[in-house]
């Protein structure tokens, strides 16, 4: 691939300041202009490398997930388990490599924090009402 | 431009469009899309909810491989999954300066985005050939809302990827920076279309 000049970051051109105190040595994802964000060649590079091993790995969970449900025809119990293991091991993959969920701002995890909170208060409802129809 | 007139115009700039802000560490636009992505976890939950509340509370539920395509929905995982991958390569490219792979990773984006859909419309086309439509029952009733809603969203991104391959990319010759948070914060969103398809496809064809 020919390169053409990377994208540094360089002095704000908006009259906005700058953060002053930011931590060098983590590696997280606020922007090409993130003073934690590693810009050099190799490091990017390397994060392809670990895109293409994660794509690796969700393909082969999803021929496993198929497999396992469809092809074996397992009883929906099991079905269901083996699925939702698979789903959520694929969701940490995506969300936490793809979207850089594992080297994130703190903002973002109290935002998620909360969003988690409302979701398992969400998903609470039907679970009571299983817990209810078993009790009966 | 005299001095009045370039003062109004740097009052009237979006801040932070590039720079992070120093309160949060973040530019605005990607704290934007991750208060948007939480609002839809919330929309995807409620329906995740209502779904299990209804298959819990129904004596008999039919197991969705006996009828859907699951060949055709496996085939869109593996899409959807690829698309993934080519939307971060793009951001990746840019960041090392390289628009000409950048915008090729972006098409192939698309092209992965467009044949998702294509693949979902030969499967809506053969339901209702079927005659299974969404009243003939909750089944059907929750497949089509949820796909449905999914394919928006697909479509949704479809719209925002034409933009910045094409008129968008313009922005690269002016600030290459924003241009790529941009490409960066749709690809958030693409993931999150990904995320919840990783959900819906078990969900719906599997169990």
């Amino acid at each position: 691939m020919a390169q053409e000049q990377l994208v540094q970051p360089t002095a704000p051109t908006d009259g906005m300041p700058v953060p002053k105190s930011e931590v060098q040595d983590e590696h997280t994802h606020g922007g090409v202009h993130d003073p934690n964000l590693h810009h050099s060649p190799e490091q990017i590079k390397k994060e392809i490398r670990v895109y293409l091993i994660v794509f690796g790995a969700l393909a082969v969970l999803t021929a496993l997930t198929v497999y396992a449900c469809y092809g074996l025809k397992m009883p929906v119990h099991i079905a269901i388990g083996i699925a939702l293991v698979i789903a959520c091991t694929k969701g940490f993959l995506v969300a936490g490599f793809f979207m850089h969920l594992l080297s994130e701002k703190k903002l973002i995890y109290s935002v998620l924090s909360l969003t988690v909170f409302f979701f398992a208060v969400l998903l609470w409802g039907p679970w009571h009402h299983f817990v209810d129809m078993i009790g009966k | 431009m005299d001095a009045h007139a370039e003062a109004h115009e740097h009052v009237l700039e979006i801040p932070y469009t590039v720079h992070p802000r120093p309160d949060t560490g973040l530019y605005n636009a990607k704290l934007g899309i991750w208060l948007f992505l939480a609002s839809e976890v919330m929309l995807f939950g409620a329906l995740f909810s209502s779904f299990i509340l209804i298959r819990t509370a129904a004596p008999v539920w039919p197991r969705g491989w006996e009828f859907l395509n699951v060949p055709l929905a496996t085939a869109n995982t593996f899409i959807l999954i690829a698309s993934s991958v080519t939307v971060v390569l793009a951001w990746a490219n840019l960041r090392l300066g390289n628009l000409k792979w950048g915008r090729i990773f972006i098409a192939l984006t698309l092209v992965c985005a467009l044949a998702f859909l294509v693949n979902k419309g030969f499967e809506y086309t053969h339901e209702f050939k079927e005659h299974r439509f969404p009243s003939t029952s909750n089944f059907l009733a929750i497949y089509f809302t949820m796909t449905g809603l999914h394919g928006l969203h697909v479509l949704g991104g479809v719209i925002v990827f034409s933009y910045l391959l094409l008129p968008g990319a313009k922005m690269w010759k002016t600030d290459r920076a924003r241009y790529t948070n941009r490409i960066e914060v749709c690809g958030l969103y693409w993931h999150f279309v990904d995320l919840v398809w990783i959900f819906l496809f078990p969900s719906l064809y599997l169990m």
